[in-house]
């Protein structure tokens, strides 16, 4: 538990100092945030001065900062400047779509990649280990964009069989709208994970228990899952949640292809119309995303290895 | 029950060719053979687990079962349950992520209950039931190796392989696994072929022995008939070369050369090139094995033998080694030295000397901080405390040293380690390698590279090679030759047979003694084999766990224990 909190500890402390980081960034970055605020209207001198008064505009950075850090703790990251609604809402607004596209994603990429990379390995210089490297570098070299524009093609407008545009509304519709941009974002990150555990497993093959295992007539089910998958598991972890966590933060052009709005997108309108408060919040948010998913590995590892368990018992 | 006839493993060349082996219920049976006999392979074959690339023809029958080209499905069902495997390295060979528990259940046949597991694990002689509960990691490695044996038995099989079970742990282990073994063996009626390299062990726990060379069997028979009269010059070679436990041998004599590749000696008796007895039948064809008496095979022409090379302990002699001079200052002098590494007491004040020209063993098994000790005198590790001096000089601390008085102590002491295939540079030659090492000698001291292969035996040709081009013992003596380059007053021999093959091994000892006796180098010799601390050390200093328990002449100390543990030791091996 100590070891937990430890890592809990260090999570928000990571936060502090990334938010400060963009606090500052985005407040010496050039551009005058009132005439945004000040929109088509004429700006005058008194306007200026009332708009700058009004968001507290020529206090210091550092009080700046902690009024802002203040909020939001509470949840509170101001209005977007552009639509004039809560931050918070407007994300909210975008959040289910992308965390759908990335959930959909990984788990493709996951169910693809581990048997693929494992198979590879156990039949090491075969036909079908080559097959599966090779279709691995291929899928690497295709730009999520490339691919979303070639299943979008092929699937939704030659065959028709998927939705071309949008998100969907109930369940099942989300799923089959989802299912092309996830397949897209899974086919490079599906031949990361392939290469990855292909790595991973490649030492496995030649390792002691694996052929004492077998000697002993361990069950297949066992030998795979208990044995090799397990063994493996903890490099691939690694590599499959640090793409959640781009999933997550940033399928941008995937999003941009099919029309979805999500958090990707918002991203990158909120910095063309220079929105400071939303930018912030979805910096902030990547960031709670990556510190959050890299100490669900950790635990991860706790639970998979008793070496590392005990280990941070000890410790 | 096991039945091979004409086994041979193929890969891009013949490594094993031709095995003949049967082995009954109830019955154990030896597989002896040095690195590279591919007795390891032959049991891979046995159980159809061999590396990929290889492949095993001829026939290998399990209990009727056809092994050789069987299909994996048909293999799955005949491992575990009529054959197992036991591998030699017990900290590799368990799933490191299971329980001790889980890998016995995974192969228990029928349903696994709590009571079972702590069943099967009694009968391998662990009584605490909580051990089903620890993974490898928490466990010692007698503890795993009875783990993993517990493991191989789960299914019941009606043969055991056990490869190199014990030569992975310390000597008192080694014991109490062997004993195991044949202990479960006889309780079982199970059969069990046992591969070794270590004759000792062969010839105490199996009822019968094959000695096997370059792919293949040269010899089989009961193992005390063969130990006795052995019938084959290789058998001899052998058994010659096994340095004593008991007592100390004038000579220590080795067989010349080394094993050559299965494939190149297809033709021709394998043994050939090395053998004194060579007469042209040996060379015309491939001389089979023969029946010669009850039980007995040989792959020898010759009707005589094993009277060719007598085993050389008759010509014993108690009076080598001599103690150094035990007045004047010691040349090392290590008082009261203390290590601890986290919890872990490595040393808790150990004092020792070694006189000038002296050779002193230290014997320990893992964990007894020996090497922590060669570690802290070579100045690769700084003590807690304590003092240690070398020739007068205090080296306590390396760092506290000038850099004259440093490079000083560098020319004091040297060290050889245990592996050459590790401890040599492989991208430099061996001549670069001994240039580099007698480039920090004293400049009136310079010892040439030729000089340098003269004094530990080799061809003054091999200074171009690499280490890879050299067997195991020739890069033993490189790595030798290497710390003597700068004369050192002190040698530290971390081990330095340990993964040499008996035949070598012998060669390389008596080299070392040769150095001891004629360059008037002190040794401080580490070693956990007893037999190895007869034949090299005057007098011998026993560590456990981080503390002296025992020291005197070699000969008090093995002869006449003192301590409990020295006692264990030294029945370990009789």
């Amino acid at each position: 538990m100590a070891f937990v909190a430890r890592r809990l500890a260090a999570a928000l402390l990571l936060l502090g100092v990334l938010s400060v980081l963009t606090y500052a960034l985005l407040a010496l970055a050039p551009g005058d945030p009132e005439q945004v605020l000040l929109g088509p209207r004429p700006s005058t001198a008194e306007s200026r001065a009332a708009v700058r008064a009004q968001y507290h505009l020529d206090d210091p950075l550092p009080v700046r900062y902690a009024a802002w850090l203040g909020d939001a703790v509470r949840g509170d990251f101001g209005a977007s400047l552009y639509s004039r609604e809560s931050v918070t809402s407007v994300i909210a607004d975008r959040l289910p779509v992308t965390a759908g596209l990335a959930g959909y994603a990984i788990v493709l990429t996951l169910a693809v990649g581990l048997p693929a990379g494992l198979v590879a390995a156990m039949r090491r210089g075969s036909p079908l280990d080559r097959g599966i490297t090779l279709s691995a570098l291929v899928a690497l070299a295709i730009p999520p964009f490339a691919m979303s524009i070639l299943l979008l093609y092929g699937f939704a407008v030659t065959l028709g069989w998927f939705p071309v545009f949008g998100a969907g509304e109930t369940f099942a519709e989300r799923v089959t709208h989802l299912t092309l941009p996830a397949i897209a974002l899974a086919t490079g990150q599906a031949a990361v994970v392939v290469r990855q555990m292909r790595a991973a497993a490649l030492d496995l093959a030649g390792q002691d228990y694996m052929t004492f295992a077998r000697a002993r007539g361990v069950g297949r089910a066992r030998y795979w899952f208990g044995y090799a998958l397990r063994n493996t598991a903890l490099p691939v972890l690694t590599v499959g949640g640090l793409l959640l966590a781009a999933n997550l933060t940033g399928a941008l052009f995937v999003e941009r292809a099919f029309g979805l709005h999500g958090v990707g997108e918002l991203l990158v309108s909120a910095v063309g119309q220079k929105d400071l408060p939303v930018v912030q919040a979805l910096v902030l948010m990547g960031g709670a995303v990556v510190v959050a998913v890299n100490l669900l590995i950790d635990l991860a590892y706790l639970a998979v290895d008793p070496r590392v368990r005990h280990g941070a018992v000890a410790a | 029950m096991l039945e091979t006839r004409g086994l041979r493993v193929v890969g891009d060349r013949v490594l094993v060719d031709g095995v003949d082996l049967t082995v009954a219920a109830g019955e154990t049976v030896g597989l002896v053979g040095e690195s590279g006999s591919g007795k390891s392979l032959t049991a891979r074959a046995l159980v159809g687990l061999l590396p990929r690339g290889l492949r095993a023809e001829g026939s290998v029958e399990v209990g009727g079962t056809q092994v050789v080209g069987a299909s994996e499905r048909l293999l799955r069902g005949v491992r575990g349950r009529r054959i197992s495997l036991l591998m030699q390295d017990p900290f590799t060979m368990l799933n490191p992520l299971s329980t001790a528990g889980a890998h016995i259940a995974e192969t228990l046949p029928g349903r696994t209950s709590r009571q079972e597991i702590a069943r099967r694990l009694a009968e391998v002689g662990i009584d605490d039931p909580a051990v089903a509960g620890r993974h490898p990691f928490q466990l010692s490695g007698g503890m795993r190796q009875r783990v993993a044996l517990a493991a191989a038995l789960a299914g019941d099989p009606e043969l055991l392989i056990a490869d190199e079970p014990t030569t992975a742990l310390d000597a008192t282990t080694q014991h109490e696994i062997l004993a195991l073994l044949r202990r479960v063996q006889e309780a079982r009626g199970m059969g069990v072929l046992l591969i070794t390299h270590d004759l000792r062990v062969a010839f105490a726990v199996c009822d019968r022995v094959a000695v096997m060379y370059a792919g293949r069997v040269v010899e089989q028979g009961p193992g005390a008939e063969l130990a006795a009269a052995p019938a084959h010059p290789y058998t001899s070679g052998l058994l010659g070369a096994l340095p004593s436990v008991e007592r100390a041998m004038e000579r220590l004599v080795g067989i010349p050369g080394s094993v050559p590749r299965a494939d190149e000696v297809a033709g021709v008796c394998a043994f050939a090139t090395r053998c004194d007895l060579v007469a042209a039948a040996c060379t015309e064809a491939r001389p089979p094995l023969r029946p010669i008496g009850r039980d007995r095979l040989t792959a020898c022409v010759h009707d005589a033998a094993g009277t060719a090379r007598p085993p050389l302990a008759e010509t014993a002699s108690l009076t080598v080694p001599t103690a150094g001079p035990a007045d004047g200052e010691p040349l090392l002098h290590v008082e009261g030295l203390r290590k601890r590494y986290g919890a872990h007491t490595a040393l808790g004040g150990v004092s020792l000397h070694v006189n000038p020209g002296e050779t002193v063993g230290l014997v320990g098994e893992s964990g007894s901080g020996k090497t922590t000790l060669a570690r802290s005198v070579l100045g690769l590790v700084t003590p807690d405390g304590g003092r240690i001096r070398l020739a007068g000089l205090d080296i306590t601390d390396r760092a506290a040293l000038d850099p004259r008085e440093r490079a000083r102590v560098h020319r004091l002491v040297q060290c050889v380690f245990q592996d050459p295939s590790t401890s040599l540079n492989p991208a430099m030659t061996v001549g670069a390698a001994l240039a580099e090492a007698s480039a920090r000698a004293a400049p009136g001291d310079r010892i040439g590279v030729a000089e340098l292969l003269e004094l530990v035996g080799l061809p003054a040709a091999y200074a171009a090679r690499r280490p890879k081009a050299l067997s195991g013992g020739q890069r033993q003596r490189v790595a030798i030759a290497r710390a003597l380059a700068v004369r050192p007053a002190l040698l530290i021999c971390d081990e330095p047979v340990a993964s040499l093959d008996v035949s070598v091994q012998a060669h390389v000892l008596e080299l070392l003694r040769g150095i001891g006796r004629d360059l008037g180098t002190g040794m401080l010799f580490i070693t956990h084999d007893l037999a190895v601390v007869r034949q090299i050390a005057a007098r011998t200093v026993v560590l456990l766990k981080g503390a002296v328990v025992e020291e005197g002449t070699t000969s008090t100390v093995l002869d006449a224990p003192a301590h409990d543990y020295t006692r264990r030791l030294v029945s370990a091996v009789r």
